[in-house]
C-alpha cells in the first residue's frame, strides 16, 4: 500500500490530457473493481445460501456486501472528486455514474434488509435474492459507455492515442495499486467474516441459555 | 483550487472513509465481547 501511495504521489508522470487529477484513477478504478468483485461473490454465496443453508456462506455474503458498499461508496466520492477539475461539476447523470449510484442503493438496501430481520431465516432468504438480483446491474454498468455512449472516460484502454496508461511507470503503478486494493479488500472482508460468525455463534448461545 | 488539491482531498477521503470503517469494526468487536462475558457470567 505504502509502496503505491509513493508511485502515485511522487514517481508516477502526469498524464497529458488530465494533468494531475487523472492519478485518482489508480485508486478509484481498483475500488470500483474490487466492489464489484465484492458483489459478484456476495450473488455466488447467496446462491450457495438458498441451495444449502450454509451460515458460512451467508457470513461470506453478509462480510462482500458491506465492504463492497464502503468501496462503492469511496468510487463515488473519489470519482466526484476527480469529475470537479475535469468536467467542472460534482455530479452529472451519466449512465454509468447512474448505474453506480444504483448499485449503492442496491447493495444498501440488501444490508438494511438483514439488518431489519435480525437474523429472520425469511428475511435472509430474500436479501439473498436481492444480493443475486442486483449484481445484474455490474454489467449494464460496465458496458454503460458503449451502450448510452456516457462521458465516463475508459482510463486503462483509451482509443485517443494521447490518453490512458501509455507509460511503463503508469502501468506499473495501476498494477501495484490494485494489488494494495485487493489485499486490503481481501483482509477488511476477512475480518468482517470472522465477526459474523462469532455474532452468530453468540446468537446461538443466546437461544441456547433462554431455552435452558 | 489545484489538480493537486484535489488529488489530497480523494486520498484523504479514501482513508479517512477507512477510519472510520475500521472504528466501527472495532466497535463491533467489544460489543461482542461485552456480549460473550455476559454469556459466561
Amino acid at each position: 500500500m505504502l509502496a503505491a501511495l509513493l508511485m502515485i504521489f511522487f514517481v508516477v508522470p502526469n498524464e497529458k490530457i488530465q494533468g494531475v487529477a487523472q492519478r485518482i484513477f489508480y485508486f478509484h478504478v481498483h475500488l470500483a473493481w474490487m466492489a464489484f468483485g465484492g458483489f459478484v461473490f456476495v450473488a455466488a454465496t447467496s446462491a450457495w445460501y438458498l441451495r444449502t443453508g450454509s451460515a458460512r456462506a451467508d457470513q461470506l455474503a453478509h462480510a462482500n456486501a458491506e465492504v463492497g458498499l464502503v468501496f462503492t461508496t469511496l468510487v463515488l466520492i473519489t470519482g466526484a472528486i476527480w469529475a470537479r477539475p475535469i468536467w467542472g461539476v460534482w455530479w452529472t447523470w451519466d449512465p454509468r455514474l447512474t448505474m453506480t449510484v444504483v448499485l449503492w442503493a442496491i447493495y444498501a438496501a440488501y444490508l438494511m434488509l438483514r439488518r431489519l430481520g435480525q437474523g429472520d431465516e425469511t428475511i435472509t432468504r430474500y436479501a439473498a435474492v436481492l444480493g443475486i438480483v442486483g449484481v445484474l446491474d455490474i454489467p449494464i454498468l460496465v458496458l454503460a459507455i458503449r451502450l448510452w455512449r456516457g462521458i465516463h472516460p475508459a482510463v486503462v484502454i483509451s482509443e485517443d492515442p494521447e490518453a490512458g496508461l501509455k507509460d511503463p511507470t503508469m502501468i506499473w503503478t495501476f498494477v501495484i495499486s490494485g494489488i494494495a486494493l485487493a489485499l486490503l479488500f481481501t483482509w477488511l472482508v476477512s475480518l468482517r467474516a470472522r465477526f459474523a460468525a462469532i455474532d452468530d455463534a453468540v446468537e446461538t448461545l443466546h437461544l441456547e441459555k433462554e431455552n435452558q | 483550487m489545484t489538480g493537486i488539491d484535489y488529488l489530497g482531498y480523494a486520498y484523504s477521503a479514501i482513508w479517512i472513509a477507512l477510519f472510520f470503517y475500521l472504528v466501527a469494526l472495532g466497535r463491533k468487536a467489544s460489543k461482542l465481547e461485552d456480549e460473550i462475558k455476559e454469556l459466561r457470567k
